[in-house]
């Protein structure tokens, strides 16, 4: 089973997230901001990483840049979740490593296009 | 609904454009056709029927329409666009190099994302650039869906199944939250209002159609019909895409699954070549 780092500072937008992906055969984790993502990782790296953007501490484009850094970074497959939906934010995540980008609000047929898209469907 | 109401609905919609109407879908079909009523500012369902069966020609068109079921999305069946992208279409641009001439139909298009999947996929390739003429046409039985196609301004809803985050930025144009496909390719597509029992005359030598998730709408016999006329339609080395849930069956001896390649079929004279490609 393909485990998946639910990063986000809302606690339903994580719950919503993870139900979603549990229903779709994905172990999940959580993290509410970028530094304790990042703890996770270091811990277990995720295939999946399902990413906020504004956050506390550390904000998703300041935690990937920080994860493609790391040992093993490169490889979880990461997709920007976010209500950042405008063209400049999306080439920022694409430069920064970022693989897919969910426009916010999602629902299951948006996260499981996206995740055919990536190749984890 | 009266159940006689029903009956007439039923046998008027399937006159006019072969789809069927089953009674346990009553309840969606009481939601369409609300909307109608709305529009024409009739007070009930009762009313509108009332005025249908005294032969209202306008009245009768718009409930057909908002009969059909438009669900759609970008690259719907997505193995299918890829075997078509990575196989069939490289070898169908071989066979046609001398002509440079590519004729696609699009025949039940909804919104406009199937037709526009196959522009992207022919934009990928340049083939205008290379000197390509190519001719991709798009119907709909609902002038609504086609209106709605020739403006190709999508929810970002509607934009996010289908569309990996790359192609939309390269092929769409930010709205405030909607994205409109480029004009270049939005000029790709000749969008036009056609009901598949009409003749399909003024369609002819057609390397591709798809015709997909609409045949299984239709009882056995306005499907053969359908199938027998798209047979004839097609080049005999052509193309016929179907949707995920459909197969030609009503003309087993007309059409032949492409090997491989989901939803792909051919003339059953025509097999072994295509079994190459798969």
């Amino acid at each position: 089973m393909k485990h998946c780092l639910v990063v986000d500072d809302s606690r339903v937008i994580r719950k919503v997230a993870c139900r979603i992906l549990e229903d779709l055969h994905f172990k999940t984790g959580e993290a509410e901001d970028g530094v304790s993502a990042l703890a996770a990782c270091r811990a277990k790296m995720p295939e999946l990483i399902l990413l906020d953007w504004n956050m506390p501490n550390m904000n998703g484009i300041e935690f990937l840049k920080t994860l493609r850094k790391e040992r093993g970074g490169d490889r979880p497959v990461v997709v920007f979740c976010t209500t950042e939906n405008d063209v400049a934010h999306i080439s920022e995540a694409l430069d920064a490593g970022a693989n897919e980008y969910i426009m916010k609000p999602f629902d299951r047929s948006i996260i499981e296009a996206k995740l055919a898209e990536v190749g984890l469907s | 609904m009266k159940p006689e109401d029903f009956s007439f609905l039923a046998q008027m919609v399937r006159r006019r454009s072969g789809l069927v109407l089953p009674i346990h879908k009553a309840p969606l079909i009481e939601g369409r056709l609300t909307t109608v009523m709305r529009r024409f500012g009739f007070r009930s369902v009762n009313a509108l029927i009332h005025e249908l069966r005294h032969g209202r020609d306008t009245l009768a068109r718009a409930v057909t329409e908002a009969m059909t079921t438009n669900e759609s999305s970008f690259f719907r069946d997505r193995p299918s666009f890829d075997k078509f992208r990575e196989v069939l279409l490289p070898q169908l641009l071989q066979e046609r190099v001398r002509s440079k001439r590519l004729r696609i139909w699009s025949a039940a298009c909804a919104a406009g994302q199937e037709p526009y999947s196959i522009a992207m996929i022919l934009d990928d390739l340049k083939l205008q650039a290379k000197g390509w003429s190519i001719d991709l046409i798009a119907t709909d039985l609902s002038s609504e869906m086609i209106a709605r196609a020739e403006e190709g301004l999508y929810s970002h809803y509607e934009v996010q199944r289908g569309l990996a985050i790359r192609r939309l930025v390269a092929n769409f144009t930010q709205e405030g939250g909607n994205w409109r496909i480029h004009e270049n390719l939005r000029r790709m597509v000749s969008f036009r209002q056609f009901n598949l029992l009409d003749s399909f005359g003024w369609l002819d030598d057609l390397d591709v159609i798809l015709c997909r998730n609409v045949l299984l709408y239709f009882d056995q016999k306005t499907k053969s019909q359908v199938l027998e006329k798209i047979a004839e339609t097609l080049q005999p080395d052509g193309i016929l895409m179907l949707g995920h849930a459909e197969t030609p069956d009503a003309a087993v001896n007309t059409f032949s699954p492409v090997s491989h390649a989901p939803n792909l079929y051919t003339h059953a004279g025509n097999t072994q070549q295509r079994l190459a490609a798969g």
